[in-house]
């Protein structure tokens, strides 16, 4: 399948400071990638830049061969989808009402929400487990009802790529890992191209078909679990030393936090 | 959903109702006693007389000034996230004070194209203070909203007080004119300061319609808003533009008339929820019927004299805000 998403040299710098040097990457369609790194590496910004939420910086993002600065910013919301953390949101909508907002890139300012508006809102609340959370306000639910209403609410813009930051932040081992079988499937069933960030070594390297390894706005590592998952590459991204193990069941390398 | 159709159906058939029975009965309230009889039989009648030359000039003007007040603070609140954000947080009020305290200093008393000075100074304080705010913050990238506000209230403390200074520096009468401009009101005789910020306001009040799916994401804030396809900057200087000027342009007719632009989004916020595609027009006829309303009753309460409306809203907004928040619990 053919290249979707890619930087190109792509730096962006605030002032003096440098957020991010000289980013090469290349995502391609269907694959399911974690970006990893230390706080202050530049995931975030790197996602956020994709989505054009910063304002641009130097060198190339490409979207489906084109480059970002001639999307306008609904076309580029139809074809990626942004998911922000879920830290205590105090959004008064209900979760149907903020859901059905990401149809926004396929309203004009003119156009009134339709059936096949709703229908989908709908689908994607089953989809997610949302259903029955419908007419809750967004600011009584819990963090991983939060996440999965963010979720639900970019699957409805209908864009292929889907770019989460830390979608597992915060939550509970059991909301974890209700996110991880939603992503999984959403990754699996609809063939959704899902770019993660994430902080979690181990649930990187199980999950994800690519990794991407920042360190100090630098991309120090591009590859697979495998190959993510020795000591030299770890070190190099993390500037530490972490013990590794085989898992009693499967025998894949885990590491110890 | 099909339901949320009937429900804001229902809404918005209640406010317009409301709206047209106070466009019926305020004019018939003031000092002066009219009946509905003298008014529809007898035009040439004293009554009839002040019924179309000022009392109903005065309850449209007070609509306009009331909508366009509340629906400029639903944008700002929501534009910039902050439920303290008023018409006035961008120094438009501050700054059509003080270019109509110059004029009043000053002792001018001309007119242009058949609008008066005093209008004409007031809007170009307005917009004066508007390309302050919106050049400092495009000093910087991408017009962060912080920045906006804090220049806006910084520019606000530095043309009040040069309006301290313009009255200082006053003779009693000009001072005391400044003062009472200050308070803002509506003792307008006849049509034509309605018609003059017409053509903003309904610019401004279009944008801001236009707008109010955005307004619904920026309120999830900027980075999700962007990422669901909102062109934020772009928006925001709309948004800024059209509203800021339409302010300018009721300000300098009605004066800074207090607290209409903050409380009435909040209390369609309370009554109707968060929807923008709702709060829009909710607060639009809001805003209408309830200065037109506060008008009605600055005419009445001191009678024989007349108090200026922005003493009015003042007095009831306050506590009536209060109230609001603390049955809420202080959420909206």
């Amino acid at each position: 399948m053919g290249i979707i998403l890619a930087a190109r040299g792509f730096s962006y710098r605030i002032g003096k400071k440098t957020l991010l040097e000289e980013i090469d990457f290349e995502v391609r369609a269907g694959e399911r990638w974690a970006i990893i790194g230390p706080n202050g590496a530049g995931k975030s910004t790197l996602l956020k830049a994709f989505c054009r939420i910063l304002p641009p910086g130097e060198g190339l993002l490409l979207a489906h061969d084109k480059p970002l600065s001639q999307y306008k910013q609904k076309a580029l919301a139809r074809w990626i989808s942004y998911v922000p953390q879920a830290s205590g949101r105090d959004d008064l909508f209900t979760v149907r009402e903020f859901v059905v907002m990401g149809r926004y890139p396929h309203l004009s300012a003119f156009s009134t929400l339709t059936r096949r508006d709703w229908e989908e809102v709908e689908r994607v609340l089953d989809l997610t487990g949302m259903t029955d959370f419908a007419q809750r306000r967004v600011c009584t639910l819990s963090g991983g009802e939060q996440q999965k209403t963010l979720i639900a609410a970019a699957l409805v813009q209908g864009a292929h790529i889907m770019l989460l930051d830390e979608p597992t932040a915060f939550l509970d081992p059991y909301q974890q890992s209700q996110i991880h079988d939603l992503l999984e499937t959403l990754h699996q069933e609809t063939g959704k191209t899902l770019i993660e960030v994430t902080h979690d070594i181990n649930r990187a390297a199980l999950g994800h078909d690519r990794i991407l390894g920042l360190r100090a706005g630098r991309a120090v590592f591009t590859g697979s679990p495998e190959e993510l998952m020795t000591g030299g590459v770890l070190q190099e991204i993390y500037g530490r030393s972490f013990k590794l193990f085989p898992h009693p069941e499967t025998g894949r390398t885990m590491v110890l936090p | 959903m099909s339901e949320d159709k009937g429900k804001y159906a229902l809404i918005l058939l209640i406010l317009l109702g409301l709206f047209i029975l106070s466009l019926v009965v305020f004019p018939f309230i003031g000092i002066e006693r009219i009946t509905f009889g003298e008014v529809l039989y007898d035009p040439a009648s004293r009554g009839s007389e002040i019924f179309w030359k000022l009392r109903v000039p005065r309850v449209l003007a007070g609509m306009l000034c009331g909508g366009v007040l509340s629906a400029a603070g639903l944008a700002f609140q929501a534009m910039f996230r902050n439920p303290l954000a008023t018409p006035f947080t961008l120094g438009t009020a501050s700054g059509a004070s003080l270019g109509a305290g110059f004029y009043i200093w000053a002792g001018w008393s001309f007119s242009l194209a058949g609008i008066s000075g005093l209008t004409l100074m007031a809007f170009l304080g307005a917009a004066a203070a508007l390309s302050l705010v919106y050049g400092f913050s495009r000093w910087r990238r991408g017009l962060p909203s912080e920045i906006m506000l804090l220049s806006g209230v910084a520019i606000s403390i530095f043309f009040s007080s040069l309006i301290l200074l313009l009255q200082y520096m006053s003779n009693q009468a000009h001072s005391l004119r400044i003062l009472r401009w200050l308070m803002g009101g509506l003792e307008i005789v006849g049509y034509r300061e309605i018609l003059e910020p017409l053509p903003l306001a309904l610019v401004g009040l279009a944008v801001i319609f236009l707008k109010r799916l955005d307004l619904n994401l920026l309120t999830t804030g900027e980075d999700l808003a962007a990422g669901r396809g909102v062109n934020v900057n772009q928006t925001k200087v709309m948004l800024l533009l059209s509203t800021g000027l339409m302010v300018g342009a009721v300000v300098a007719v009605a004066g800074p008339v207090a607290f209409v632009g903050l409380i009435v989004p909040h209390v369609c916020r309370l009554l109707f929820g968060p929807d923008h595609r709702i709060l829009v027009i909710a607060s639009v006829l809001m805003g209408a019927v309830f200065l037109s309303g506060c008008d009605a009753l600055a005419r009445i309460v001191l009678a024989p004299a007349e108090l200026p409306v922005g003493i009015i809203t003042s007095l009831l907004g306050g506590p009536f805000f209060i109230w609001m928040l603390l049955r809420d619990g202080g959420r909206g």
